[in-house]
């Protein structure tokens, strides 16, 4: 079944890779393509941090009527390179009794997660490393891992405080993870495919055509139920029980330094690009430019390349975020699970079950 | 979360039992107090969001650049200074109020005669390394005599530096 039969058809392939087709020859030309997509990636997930630890500290000391960072650099700019830095030079310190192997093999487990959701993300028509026809079973599967560097680091760290938080965390993810998956089954349900790419192109049209609007006042609530889910999936205030520095001395990263300890911390940041980036993607339209319907505006707005507004979309998710961590005060881990068991859940199923509806009685326009 | 609704309970023994088990929620529907919850935490977005953008909210001074504009918060306390008038004169008596007042014997009032016989103020040593800042002595003077200076760049290379003698006889021109 053709889902967009007279929408606009994108081309996936970009520039860059034709390029390196027509100079080599088949074989290495994939190679090549492979290796210039993952190494794009990989400068993406690194620099990623590097601009969000500036602007949650900057945004956070706005909030609370403060400066931030203003003196490495012009208003604190090189402050995430000094960081670095310092957590680089640090002493890499290991517990006795601490299981060696897992203890630093953990920390790499959520990065890499966060790595692989990157892999399948549209951040354009033709810029997407691969489009997987279960994209969103992917983008679930692959950000378990990071539940299980979580647990792991807690474990291996032969403390108790660690485990106390390592166990928290778990149940917390694990839990609000149920909610994610359901909020991607609706967007699934209503687009018709699990392609990350289609789910976009499902989304074709004016503003009001993004799922957000489309499915009418039920997309938004499941939107700000996407960013609540997710805010929790993410382990950020006020659902950052794992992490309560004032109650748990640290959680699982306790006992973690320098560079292991940096690990966990550039993670739980490309964590927060690439959950926005799934909220942009399955809500506001993806890399799909904002179009009012007018002509003469429209025409400019298409303009712009695709990957700017995703990335615009995504970073404004992203001050959502920061909005709800800087705002709100933590949860107790009771009520955490009261929220997510009682509250979100029903909801959830609630939404799964009004689309159904919609969808059979075919209120919804394909 | 039993805790919690064990101890509701026990304030209002004449209610019926009839708790919800989240009970540490405000009153009301499960409907409604979802709203109402929704609508606070807006709120409160609201609120946070006034502090982001209007720059005049903020609080923080770059101390070391601004000195010249620096702002002083009235209430601020720093090192101990004797209230002065355009002479020069002081209006303490010497009774060593002050002395008494301070836990932590900060203050040495030396006291002296004048030509007439009556006690005078001779020295008065305030010891800045032990000073706690407290405002005891300041709150104890029945003349309002000395008061806690805006003055905070106290460091010194010597302890000897930080023995302050905020007013002696011998240094007076009158004397």
């Amino acid at each position: 079944m053709s889902v967009f039969p007279d929408k606009v058809l994108y081309p996936p392939n970009n520039p860059i890779g034709d390029l390196v087709r027509t100079l080599v020859p088949a074989p290495f030309s994939d190679v090549l393509n492979g290796g210039l997509a993952i190494f794009s990636l990989l400068a993406l997930a690194s620099l990623t941090p590097v601009v969000l630890i500036w602007l949650e500290r900057k945004v956070a000391a706005h909030f609370q009527a403060r400066l931030g960072p203003m003196r490495v650099g012009w208003h604190g700019t090189l402050q995430p390179v000094a960081d670095g830095i310092k957590l680089m030079f640090k002493e890499i310190l290991k517990p006795e009794g601490a299981d060696t192997f897992l203890f630093f093999l953990a920390p790499i487990l959520p990065a890499t997660a966060s790595f692989l959701v990157l892999t399948v993300l549209p951040f354009d028509h033709h810029l997407q490393v691969t489009d997987l026809n279960a994209g969103v079973l992917f983008v679930i599967a692959a950000s378990g891992l990071s539940i299980f560097g979580v647990l792991l680091a807690g474990w291996s760290s032969n403390n108790k405080y660690s485990l106390l938080g390592g166990i928290r965390a778990g149940a917390q993810m694990i839990s609000f993870e149920i909610s994610l998956a359901l909020l991607m089954l609706l967007i699934v349900l209503l687009s018709g495919t699990a392609s990350l790419r289609g789910i976009v192109l499902a989304q074709q049209g004016t503003i009001l055509d993004w799922w957000i609007f489309k499915f009418p006042l039920f997309g938004l609530v499941a939107f700000i139920l996407f960013l609540i889910s997710s805010t929790a999936e993410l382990n950020r205030g006020p659902f950052d029980i794992v992490e309560a520095e004032s109650e748990l001395t640290g959680g699982f990263t306790t006992e973690y330094s320098g560079i292991s300890f940096a690990m966990f911390f550039f993670a739980e940041f490309v964590n927060m690009f690439v959950a926005a980036a799934l909220a942009t993607t399955l809500f506001l339209g993806g890399f799909l430019a904002p179009q009012m319907g007018w002509g003469m505006l429209d025409r400019l707005l298409d303009a712009v390349p695709g990957f700017v507004w995703f990335f615009a979309k995504t970073y404004g998710v992203i001050f959502i975020y920061m909005w709800f961590r800087w705002t709100f005060p933590r949860l107790r881990v009771d009520q955490l699970m009261v929220f997510e068991w009682k509250v979100l859940l029903p909801m959830h199923l609630f939404l799964l079950a009004v689309a159904g509806f919609f969808i059979t009685m075919e209120w919804i326009p394909l | 979360m039993n805790t919690t609704s064990s101890r509701q309970n026990s304030m209002t023994p004449g209610s019926p039992q009839k708790q919800t088990p989240a009970s540490s929620l405000p009153s009301g529907s499960y409907f409604k107090r979802i709203v109402s919850g929704f609508i606070s935490l807006l709120r409160g977005m609201g609120l946070t969001v006034t502090y982001l953008t209007d720059p005049r909210t903020v609080v923080t001074q770059q101390y070391p650049e601004n000195r010249a504009t620096l702002l002083m918060t009235p209430r601020f306390r720093a090192c101990l200074t004797m209230v002065r008038d355009e002479t020069g004169a002081h209006c303490c008596t010497a009774c060593g109020l002050c002395e008494k007042a301070c836990p932590n014997g900060t203050i040495s009032v030396l006291t002296m005669k004048d030509l007439s016989g009556r006690k005078m103020l001779g020295k008065y040593v305030y010891r800045l390394l032990q000073c706690t800042f407290c405002n005891l002595c300041v709150e104890t003077c029945p003349f309002g005599a000395i008061v806690m200076g805006q003055n905070y760049e106290l460091a010194a290379y010597d302890r000897d530096a930080l023995v302050l003698t905020l007013h002696s006889e011998e240094d007076e021109p009158h004397a």
